[in-house]
């Protein structure tokens, strides 16, 4: 009986200082990525693939753990919450410099409540239309929405989705307000531009890709800044007409704050090989997006981009006005 | 032929004694996972997308995952029958009759009505998605926003025959659906309601948590006013099986609920739960016995489970020929393609014919291989009822808990279950019916949206609803659902029912 206390106080001991050796040894366990999305979507695929090829690199499982809600500050607010051992991640979109100005109230203070690990993929937006809609290339269709403003409807998948942030983005670059129809997700708006009930969209190549190359739907531009494989007679939007309109939905991975730097030093590493392993950049191009390349996939590039994308949208947001709280 | 070519491809495909391997677990967990209140198939398949990587076959993958999706099904019925938990949120109607059927003594026949309707529905369906697809996704195509709000009024106007007491109470309870289902973001402007500055309100309501909060739990509580009272009700279990006289009954509710399952399935949002809840109101209205319904009426199991499962079955349809996602579990399967390197697009069946008619083989020999592993358990389940209540009520509520933990890994959704089981007990004894609380808080949001949708589309113009043709049909089907329900002698008839109940 003795004995078996004692061994329940060794093990409590062990339980008690985990930190201690483990920026040597980590990783030892699990550990798991949130992404703040449903299970599913494009984020969701994007942390899958990288976090298999991520568990090869790591020699522990690196298991994705889906907590959507709230635009994905539920799922942002879980991570900056966790305690900073390098075992509890989270994988975040554009959405994490939007919701800074997005929501008001925010359970956490995006740059300063994580640690950064590095950029993932920065996934090409396309701007598309219905396929009976009249005008035939990009200048035809700005025209076409200035003179008929009043009646063009843009569908968005929601407040806050990478559909709505370009939709913004695009108005505001043709300096013509159209008339906003917000879906419950992409599923339903595609559905619902497939049908010819609205007019344009513009959501990420993970989305439109397929529909594109069926000849469902009618394709304008790419906003990257070169074409893409995948689709390659679609011009980028500098070509087409508007130039300096470039919008990506460019993913990072991030830890809680206070994190050891050894351990994001190591995660970033990892992240590293796991960009380069041939699966992902075979299944990242068939989605239309490209890994980061190695220069990106660092803390201090990651840094630099939530900071310069924070500026970049607040503006375009607050002219907007709307919020999502 | 060439549908006869695709599919043998799609049976060879999919008897491979891998595939049909692959089908058995699917079908296997979805059963489980459909009997363990709570655990919905989109949480199961997520937990289980990284194995996906392991089998490294799409084909085989997506056998397993559609396995599980109509699987739980089937599996969520069985609770929903035994101790009135919904294990599906489309099994919420199940739970209605179905409950009352075993209070009867009655459990077996109904869940072996379940598992033919499920069957026969899933047999139907397959057919349909092989024959049907491409030109059902042009109809799909059709529903817009203002033919979405038509139809939302439709299940508005029938929800009021769900309820089998007072209809003052069955509006009330439609109402504070409709309030409940308010919570959250509003859609089209981004605005909080009614979530007292509360984030986690930010979001809508959860179904799931408050099916199994007003069905189960509340059931739960009130079985514990009285250990006695339920010990008794279950001893007597008379007949597994249906007789010859209820295959008569259950075959047109089947069919009826097949059809209905079938259509409302293919679009896109909650198709197959307002499916159920159509094909309720519609066997209540036709049936010569109406007074039965509420009370174990046979046609109340046989029509909705099998319009969930026909539902389950034709909402692959927009993923299949379109490669969009019609509701959560088909996001996923989606999700399982793209990782397999398999874009599902508008081309898929063209481009992968052995993954799509292998797909809609496997469907029917899932549903195959699940009706000869339930019929021999429905004596295993109906012994379960055997087991003392104070064992049996918290291991119930345990896997409940931890179902219910399980979809979004949110603490708040158990304090949601505590709060309308607390809900679902009061109303009980104020006689008002959770159903039509479900139904509108299923519809409400839907109605809102769509409708606030149809007139931004429209640019304020409300003749949108009448000018096209699906919208205006349905809003005249609407006006003819209310003239029967207000028709006097109709009114009579149910007066008396709700006499009798008295």
């Amino acid at each position: 009986m003795k004995s078996l206390l004692a061994s329940i106080a060794l093990a409590g001991a062990a339980f008690a200082l985990p930190h201690a050796a483990s920026a040597q040894t980590y990783p030892e366990r699990t550990i798991t990525v949130v992404v703040p999305f449903a299970a599913g979507g494009p984020t969701d695929t994007v942390t899958r693939l990288v976090a298999e090829s991520m568990s090869k690199d790591l020699g522990q499982q690196v298991i994705v753990e889906n907590v959507g809600g709230a635009g994905g500050t539920l799922g942002a607010g879980r991570v900056a919450q966790a305690d900073p051992d390098g075992y509890t991640l989270l994988l975040h979109h554009i959405g994490m410099s939007t919701s800074a100005t997005l929501y008001r109230k925010l359970p956490y203070d995006t740059l300063n409540a994580f640690e950064y690990i590095g950029l993932v993929t920065d996934v090409p937006m396309t701007i598309v239309a219905r396929k009976d809609l009249e005008p035939t290339d990009l200048k035809g269709l700005i025209e076409y929405a200035k003179a008929n403003a009043d009646t063009v409807t843009v569908a968005n998948a929601g407040i806050g989705a990478a559909s709505h942030l370009c939709g913004m983005m695009f108005m505001s670059a043709i300096e013509t307000p159209l008339v906003t129809v917000p879906y419950k997700g992409t599923g339903p708006a595609m559905t619902d531009l497939l049908g010819g009930q609205v007019d344009i969209m513009c959501d990420q190549t993970t989305n439109t890709t397929k529909q594109i190359q069926g000849g469902t739907i009618k394709a304008y531009a790419v906003t990257s800044p070169a074409r893409l494989d995948v689709l390659p007679d679609v011009p980028t939007a500098e070509e087409a007409g508007l130039p300096g309109f470039q919008v990506g939905i460019w993913h990072g991975l991030y830890a809680p704050k206070g994190t050891p730097a050894e351990i994001t030093e190591r995660l970033s590493k990892s992240l590293q090989v796991a960009l380069k392993d041939p699966n992902v950049v075979a299944r990242f191009a068939e989605l239309g997006t490209a890994p980061s390349p190695e220069a990106d996939a660092t803390p201090a590039a990651l840094k630099a981009k939530l900071e310069a994308e924070i500026a970049r949208w607040k503006p375009v947001i607050e002219a907007a006005g709307q919020y999502a709280d | 032929m060439d549908l006869l070519g695709n599919l043998a491809l799609g049976f060879a495909t999919a008897s491979t004694l891998a595939n049909v391997g692959f089908c058995l677990i699917g079908v296997l967990l979805g059963t489980l996972i459909g009997v363990l209140p709570g655990i919905g198939a989109t949480a199961t398949i997520a937990m289980l997308l990284p194995i996906t990587f392991q089998i490294g076959d799409p084909v085989s993958s997506l056998i397993m995952l559609a396995g599980i999706y109509y699987g739980a099904q089937y599996g969520g019925s069985t609770t929903a029958i035994l101790i009135n938990m919904p294990g599906e949120s489309s099994s919420a109607v199940t739970a209605i009759d179905g409950y009352q059927m075993a209070r009867n003594g009655r459990a077996g026949v109904a869940l072996a009505t379940a598992a033919i309707g499920s069957f026969v529905a899933g047999t139907i369906a397959t057919v349909l998605i092989a024959l049907f697809a491409p030109p059902l996704t042009t109809i799909a195509l059709k529903f817009g926003s203002a033919e979405y709000c038509s139809l939302m009024v439709v299940g508005l106007v029938m929800s009021v025959a769900l309820a089998h007491g007072s209809v003052v109470k069955a509006i009330a309870m439609v109402v504070l659906g409709l309030l409940l289902g308010l919570v959250g973001q509003d859609v089209i402007s981004g605005a909080s309601r009614l979530n007292f500055g509360l984030i986690q309100l930010g979001d809508q309501l959860n179904f799931v948590a408050i099916a199994v909060g007003l069905f189960g739990i509340a059931e739960i509580l009130r079985n514990l006013e009285d250990e006695r009272t339920r010990e008794v009700l279950m001893a007597r279990v008379t007949g597994l099986m249906p007789t010859r006289e209820d295959f008569r009954r259950m075959a047109a509710p089947i069919l009826r609920g097949t059809a209905l399952g079938s259509a409302l399935g293919i679009l896109p949002g909650n198709g197959a739960v307002l499916a159920a809840f159509a094909s309720y109101s519609i066997e209540k209205r036709v049936s010569d016995r109406p007074e039965e319904f509420g009370r174990g009426a046979l046609a109340g199991v046989a029509g909705p489970e099998s319009a969930n499962n026909a539902g389950a079955q034709t909402s692959f349809i927009p993923m299949l020929t379109l490669g969009i996602p019609a509701n959560p579990v088909m996001a996923l399967m989606i999700g399982a393609m793209i990782i397999q390197g398999i874009v599902p697009g508008p081309n898929v069946a063209a481009e992968n014919p052995a993954l799509f008619w292998g797909l809609i083989a496997s469907m029917w020999i899932g549903n195959l291989l699940l009706i000869i592993l339930n019929l021999p358990l429905i004596g295993l389940w109906v012994k379960l009822l055997k087991v003392p209540y104070y064992v049996l009520f918290p291991i119930i509520m345990a896997f409940c808990s931890i179902g219910v933990y399980s979809v979004n890994s949110n603490v708040w959704d158990l304090y949601v279950v505590a709060f309308f089981g607390l809900l679902g007990y009061f109303l009980l004894k104020l006689r008002c019916e959770p159903a039509p609380l479900l139904l509108g808080f299923v519809l409400g949001p839907l109605l809102e949206e769509n409708l606030r949708r149809a007139m931004i589309l429209s640019r304020g113009d409300p003749t949108t609803f009448v000018t096209r043709p699906i919208s205006a049909g349905l809003l005249l089907l609407a006006v003819a659902v209310l003239v029967v329900v207000f028709l006097p002698s109709v009114r009579r008839k149910r007066e008396e029912v709700f006499v009798e109940e008295e």
